[in-house]
């Protein structure tokens, strides 16, 4: 096993998220949920002292954290850029929105810029279906966005 | 509602609160205490009102005055206006297209004229957050009714009766659903609501939960009681923060009034609900997958007989329903059999809700008749097309279903009949879309989605899709045969005939219903190397006409890749083997000198 390099005190939150669910290897879903929450995404590590708490294997718990899309093992930037692709975004032009943020920060879709700032994913339907194409950069949405608009946007967070 | 003299509802659906109508509502609040009525008039956030082409909506109760687009700095006008001085806020009121006369009563609406809402009957109208307001909509009466006076068959039966269909897809009879649930021997059973809703540009059964959660929890507890179940499990998306936090606050709500939770009501029967989370997996939304996902296992589906009613959540006989299906439970049992039986066609009863997108006027969520055609939907709900621009297509049935064309558009809607015209009902999402559409590029789109989206399991999903989209893109780049067209087909015949779970079985649904309702748009791909809509880069060619061009340098300095050269006023000429056909010139050209072919 790889050498503990998480703080000691936040090894002991991830367990007190494994024990809240009683260490039960069924609830594994929830405890990644929690763990995601807790260090922003799940690195081997993570993964390493969950299967030891709940008593299953690690290739379990990875098997599980890569089927889902919405566990991720690679750490995001400070503010998270997702474009929505849903289908109502896809036909009102969300793939020009994409390729204009990926064209002005230089990253490919998944990809955190150098310096940690952003970071690019897509997503499927957020359901803001009537602002369509909709952007969200951390907890905010932005609606009708157009090509023209991303400059401005990212001028925001400078 | 209690004390209050009226009330102001505020739309707080995901739409509109993107929109920010947490400032109106935080605005309104000290306008309403500066006129000194915060005494007399309330501000409520309810669940979403369906029209989110023009939210964020705010309503006037009782007199129902119907405003849209508002902003936060419109509140304190709509306040010392409306309720201050009595007049309407003229400025903010929906302008009928046609009439272009302002309506102020959603009822004259072209928008709601033509719905119906059974599913949605609460959405927009209470605060999802309190479980007095759908308890004075009748709420739990259902669930009392069936508790005091009936017996599990005879509940069952009227379910039964109603003709009620699964509303998450497959269409499947759900009284009948409950009657093999409840002949399962076992000692545990459980009900799963399925709030995966993984259909891209889909969003009926979040607003659902948004708008009205207690209504999916009685209709679970009245499953619970006919099958013999003790605990419903909700899965929910991960991604569905706000409808999440609002079913937490209901389970809590009606724990504390007693009406889930054990011996309900004081007759013995006992029933409680859990929420778990969904990571992000579409092939979670098939039932088999979902309940693996629920024991926290990959999401991966399993090959049925044995069906969940047997054999499902950690081997018990489980029955899973929809979100949209139970929300039309309790005003069946409600109203009856017979009230909701002649409501739709012969063999599709009562509504179905859809969320219309796309290229139409009227985006938002509707709740619609059975029966009724996509030409009335589109058009006089929908308010037609966008920007003035034609017709083209409707997808239904998301990454299972097909595009529907010019020629479908006065069929009725039913479950058989969407499903003659090679697409399907699906959950509801419904995206129009208009002439500047390639077909080819939107079957390709939702292969990408089905490639990314398939678990790997079986071979004919996993690599026969791959394969099948590797095609569209050769398609898309001018580069395939005839022969590769008869090719196409044949794969996706293949792939829908051995994949083993609903989404492999589905997939080359876009594709077939493409290539059977737009065979000339196909062959303008492959013979001509054109891309009739204009949306396939490869075969586009922007040029710059000599004659129009006034040579103002405005093209030259906006392309990002200096693809464009010339003296200052005199024509200018782009490289094609430069441009990399992002429009960005096209798009400020003021002189029309420049043109795509
Ligand atoms: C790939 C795939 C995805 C599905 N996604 C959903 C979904 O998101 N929501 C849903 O209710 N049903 C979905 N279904 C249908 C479910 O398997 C199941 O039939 C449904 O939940 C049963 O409920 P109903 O009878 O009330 O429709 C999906 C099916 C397949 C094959
Ligand atoms: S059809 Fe696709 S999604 Fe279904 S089991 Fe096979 S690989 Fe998985």
């Amino acid at each position: 096993m790889a050498s503990v390099k998480l703080p000691e005190s936040k090894i002991q939150e991830l367990k007190e998220v494994c024990q809240k669910y009683d260490n039960k290897g069924s609830e594994l879903i929830n405890v990644l949920h929690g763990a995601q929450e807790l260090f922003g995404y799940l690195p081997a590590e993570v993964q390493e002292i969950i299967a030891d708490e709940l008593n299953v294997s690690v290739a379990h718990v990875y098997g599980v954290v890569t089927f889902y899309s919405f566990f991720s093992m690679l750490p995001k930037g400070r503010n998270p850029i997702s474009i929505c692709m849903g289908t109502a975004c896809y036909v009102r032009g969300a793939e020009k929105v994409l390729d204009e943020f990926k064209r002005i920060l230089n990253v490919k879709v998944g990809e955190t810029t150098g310096d940690g700032k952003f970071s690019l994913s897509c997503l499927r339907c957020v359901g803001a279906c009537g602002l369509a194409p909709v952007v969200t950069i951390g907890e905010r949405v932005y609606g009708r966005v157009s090509a023209d608009d991303v400059k401005k946007i990212l001028s925001e967070y400078a | 509602m209690g004390k209050y003299k009226s009330h102001i509802l505020v739309c707080a659906g995901t739409g509109c609160r993107a929109s920010d109508c947490e400032g109106i509502v935080s605005n309104l609040e000290s306008a309403l205490e500066e006129n000194n009525l915060n005494e007399d008039v309330q501000v409520v956030r309810t669940g979403c009102f369906g029209f989110c082409e023009k939210g964020p909506v705010v309503k006037m109760v009782p007199d129902n005055t119907f405003y849209v687009e508002v902003t936060p700095d419109d509140a304190g006008e709509l306040v010392l206006e409306h309720l201050v001085k009595g007049r309407k806020v003229e400025r903010l009121l929906y302008i009928d297209p046609d009439t272009k006369e302002r309506i102020s009563d959603s009822k004259h609406m072209g928008f709601y004229k033509k719905q119906y809402r059974i599913a949605l009957r609460n959405c927009g109208f209470i605060d999802p957050e309190n479980i007095d307001e759908y308890i004075a909509r009748d709420g739990y009466a259902a669930m009392g009714k069936i508790l005091e006076s009936m017996t599990p068959e005879e509940a069952t039966a009227i379910i039964k009766e109603s003709g009620l269909r699964g509303r998450g897809g497959g269409g499947f009879p759900t009284g009948l659903k409950w009657e093999f649930t409840r002949k399962a021997q076992a000692d545990k059973k459980y009900v799963v609501c399925n709030a995966d809703e993984g259909d891209p540009g889909a969003f009926m059964d979040r607003s659902i939960l948004e708008g009205d959660p207690h209504s999916v929890l009685e209709a679970m507890a009245i499953c619970g009681f006919c099958i013999g179940a003790d605990t419903g499990l909700i899965y929910i998306r991960a991604e569905y923060p706000l409808a999440i936090n609002r079913l937490k606050t209901a389970i809590n709500q009606a724990r504390e009034y007693g009406l889930i939770g054990k011996d309900i009501l004081g007759t013995g029967f006992n029933f409680d609900v859990e929420i778990r989370l969904g990571a992000g997996a579409f092939v979670c939304g098939e039932e088999t997958a979902l309940i693996h996902s629920m024991e926290g296992l990959r999401g991966e589906p399993t090959v049925k007989p044995p069906f969940p009613a047997e054999k499902g959540y950690n081997g018990k006989p489980t029955n899973v329903n929809n979100v949209e299906t139970f929300a039309n439970v309790p005003p069946i049992i409600l109203k009856g059999s017979k009230w909701f039986s002649e409501i739709g066609t012969e063999k599709s009863k009562g509504t179905k809700v859809f969320a219309l997108a796309g290229k139409v006027n009227n985006v938002g969520l509707i709740e619609v008749p059975m029966g009724i055609s996509l030409r009335e939907v589109i058009f006089d709900i929908g308010g037609g097309i966008k920007g003035g621009k034609k017709f083209k297509a409707v997808q239904t049935g998301g990454p299972s279903g097909g595009c529907l064309t010019e020629k479908h558009l006065d069929i009725p809607i039913d479950y058989e009949n969407l499903l003659q015209c090679g697409s399907m009902m699906g959950s509801g999402g419904m995206i129009v879309m208009d002439e500047d559409d390639c077909m080819v590029s939107m079957a390709k789109f939702y292969l990408d989605f089905t490639v990314e989206e398939s678990c790997g399991k079986c071979a004919p999903c996993r690599i026969g899709n791959k394969r099948l989209y590797e095609m569209l893109d050769k398609i898309s780049l001018g580069k395939s045969t005839e022969e590769d067209l008869g090719m196409l087909r044949n794969l996706a015949n293949v792939i829908k005939d051995t994949s083993l779970c609903g989404l492999g079985q589905t997939s080359p649904n876009p594709v077939l219903s493409t290539m059977d309702n737009f065979q000339e748009e196909y062959l303008a791909h492959v013979v001509d190397g054109k891309c009739p809509a204009g949306q396939c880069k490869a075969l586009m060619h922007y040029i710059i006409d000599s004659h129009l061009c006034v040579g103002c340098t405005l093209c030259n300095r906006v392309c990002p890749v200096d693809a464009i050269s010339g003296e200052k006023k005199t024509p200018h000429v782009i490289d094609s083997s430069i441009c990399i056909k992002c429009g960005a010139c096209l798009e400020k050209c003021k002189f029309g000198a420049i043109s795509v072919q």
